[in-house]
């Protein structure tokens, strides 16, 4: 090879963008956050050095840079953890909570829905909550019932919180970095199945704004908005449909709450039409808020009712061959689409 | 024990604040001035007035709905009180948080909670971020004896006895959980006995004694900003009247309400300070001061305006929401 082959080689190498997961994401957000704000803490079970930094690995390393103060092993006391960063978050702190799973939020409702959420508005302001509740879920690892609910619809319904879920593991960088210099609570959903997805990494100080949805795919024929691990789905089948000659814009919400209507009702002025796809229970889920939003502001330039796709109507079950029938696949999706676009009236 | 006459005084005047202040608020309420949910601390008014006269004003409270007596004796000024009681825009959380929920950062009133038992774990909260800080301040979260039966208890206390936060949880005893009776609500005797359980310090005292009650405060908070760690205290009173003012309480046996008149920490203050060489026309001279500055309150706060109904979109968030 010539002096000017390696160079070049060299060179190639300096210019590919390094990969991220979305574990390092994460890992990558928390510790920027903490090395530039002493008031970020972080409070979890197993969440030390001596604990393995979590179940997941999210906070691996973080205790040993920051001192067991601000990365805080907690006992299993959901409502402990909840409270101890409601308070801190009072006293002007930026904590976050990690709640190994979402499930287990059931048990700190209290905290989250009557004290993080209510405290700006009942105090007329004089206070806030700047935290940022970290939890995962997924459906498709076999979990069953108590590890797997999304259960972000009880939140979007209770005024004060934000929801914020990255199908991404750019996304999960930028969108933490903005969820902890939020003033007010946020509710960060990961899940299990994109903690190994892995994007170009966005570099240091990135942002994602939360409470604005991203046009993953541009299309022009039916938007398909999701959120979260369904995002890949709905690429994919938009790419299939693109080989049946469908056009299909792919939105991911990134925020669930606040809803970025713009973004989402300007797509549908567009093409006419719309599916709303979450993982969560169909039933009283976010897709028919979404669903009856998109009506309000649309009736009369729909091409076709709003279609809505989510989990049956049962607990999450373990059996693989169940938790797949559970869960929307993606000839659901598809079903879906074509059924819109086959609407007349 | 002895106390300083300084101190005693600085108690005395709490007190009767939060006394003259009960009184009102149940003539308001009972001459349809004032039309509001009002849980009345009568028979509660020393112990919290010993417990904050041990406090600096921006130590940290956290306190519950019958928590009125703790917020007066923190410091929360009678007017901006009073409006938010009144549900006026002049009230501290602009008549958003009502009797139930106030708070008042200015004098540490970090949390109101009209959920039993949910202020403890937020208490930690605060806590930790002074003993992360080290700002040396205390966090005091005031509750009844009711509240030690939530699940909240137990995890705030295991966790701050954990990592030896400056915090006091001060348990107002007054035998009643809403219309139950202690011993019918708790099987051990005594709520100090659970401090045990987390390895924590816990005292028991009669929270009508003036001297007392300050004794105990006093050592909780210097065990506090040392970095010794929580402590429990139990202080014994008596709710003297029902769950919410105006609710029927022939639950409570009448023999035992008579015993509570006997424990009445009012007179009992009263005889403490003539003891200690105060003249009554000295005390009754501070209560007409007191009283003069409640008229002054309930004034104020009933010539106030209601707050706009555009409030509702704002401090849902930071920034205003349109729907």
């Amino acid at each position: 090879m010539s002096d000017a082959a390696t160079l070049d080689a060299k060179a190639e190498k300096k210019a590919k963008v390094k990969q991220i997961t979305v574990v390092q994401g994460l890992n990558a957000a928390i510790d920027e956050a903490m090395a530039t704000d002493e008031g970020v803490i972080l409070l979890g079970e197993d969440v030390g050095a001596k604990q393995g930094g979590g179940v997941f690995k999210v906070s691996s390393g973080l205790s040993e840079k920051y001192g067991d103060h601000r990365i805080r092993a907690t006992p299993i006391s959901e409502q402990a953890i909840m409270g101890a960063c409601v308070g801190a978050a009072l006293a002007g702190m930026r904590p976050i909570a990690e709640i190994m799973l979402m499930n287990f939020v059931t048990v700190a409702m209290d905290q989250i829905v009557n004290h993080a959420a209510k405290l700006r508005f009942m105090s007329g302001g004089q206070t806030n909550v700047p935290m940022v509740i970290r939890t995962t879920t997924g459906v498709g690892v076999g979990f069953g019932g108590q590890h797997s609910d999304m259960l972000e619809a009880w939140f979007a319904h209770v005024p004060g919180l934000k929801i914020v879920t990255p199908s991404n593991a750019a996304d999960a960088k930028g969108l933490m970095r903005s969820a902890i210099e939020c003033n007010d609570p946020v509710i960060f959903i990961e899940n299990i199945l994109c903690y190994g997805l892995k994007s170009d990494d966005p570099g240091t100080d990135y942002r994602v704004p939360l409470g604005k949805a991203a046009i993953a795919r541009e299309g022009s024929d039916v938007t398909l908005i999701t959120y979260g691990r369904t995002v890949l789905d709905a690429l994919e089948v938009a790419e299939t449909l693109a080989g049946e000659g469908l056009s299909v814009e792919v939105i991911d919400l990134r925020t669930i709450a606040p809803y970025d209507e713009a973004t989402v009702t300007a797509s549908v002025r567009k093409t006419g039409r719309a599916v709303v796809l979450h993982e969560a229970v169909r039933a009283y889920g976010t897709g028919a808020e979404i669903a009856s939003r998109l009506h309000e502001a649309l009736f009369n330039e729909l091409k076709a009712p709003v279609q809505r796709i989510g989990g049956a109507f049962s607990a999450v079950p373990m059996a693989s061959v169940l938790e797949q029938a559970w869960i929307p696949n993606k000839d659901e999706i598809a079903g879906a689409i074509r059924t819109t676009m086959e609407w007349k009236r | 024990m002895t106390i300083d006459r300084e101190k005693l005084l600085d108690i005395y005047t709490r007190t009767m604040k939060v006394a003259r202040f009960d009184e009102k608020m149940r003539s308001l309420l009972m001459s349809g001035k004032l039309a509001t949910i009002y849980y009345t601390m009568r028979g509660q008014e020393l112990v919290t007035s010993a417990m904050m006269a041990a406090l600096n004003q921006d130590d940290y409270l956290v306190t519950t709905y019958r928590g009125q007596h703790d917020q007066i004796a923190k410091g929360v000024p009678l007017d901006l009180l009073i409006a938010e009681i009144a549900g006026r825009v002049t009230g501290t959380c602009k008549g958003k948080g009502g009797s139930m929920h106030i708070t008042h950062p200015a004098t540490g009133v970090m949390v109101t909670t009209g959920v039993v038992g949910s202020g403890l774990p937020i208490a930690n909260g605060l806590a930790l971020s002074s003993q992360n800080r080290k700002d040396g301040k205390v966090t005091v979260t005031c509750f009844g004896d009711g509240a030690t039966n939530i699940g909240a208890f137990h995890e705030a206390m295991n966790m701050a006895q954990l990592y030896k936060l400056p915090v006091i949880f001060l348990c107002q005893n007054n035998r009643y959980g809403e219309h139950t009776a202690f011993a019918d609500h708790t099987k051990v005797d005594s709520i100090v006995t659970r401090a045990a359980a987390y390895g924590m310090k816990g005292v028991k005292v009669d929270g009508n004694d003036a001297v007392a009650m300050y004794q105990v405060a006093k050592e909780a908070v210097d065990r506090a900003r040392a970095g010794e760690g929580p402590t429990l205290i139990e202080a014994m009173c008596y709710r003297m009247m029902g769950h919410f003012f105006g609710a029927d309480f022939s639950y409570m046996p009448p023999e035992h309400i008579e015993e509570m008149k006997a424990e009445d920490p009012l007179p009992k203050l009263n005889a403490l300070m003539l003891e200690h060489q105060f003249q009554q026309t000295e005390l009754d001279a501070i209560v007409a001061g007191l009283e003069a500055e409640l008229e002054a309150a309930v004034e104020f706060a009933f010539a106030s305006a209601y707050p706009d109904a555009d409030e509702i979109r704002k401090d849902v968030f930071e920034e205003e929401i349109a729907a």
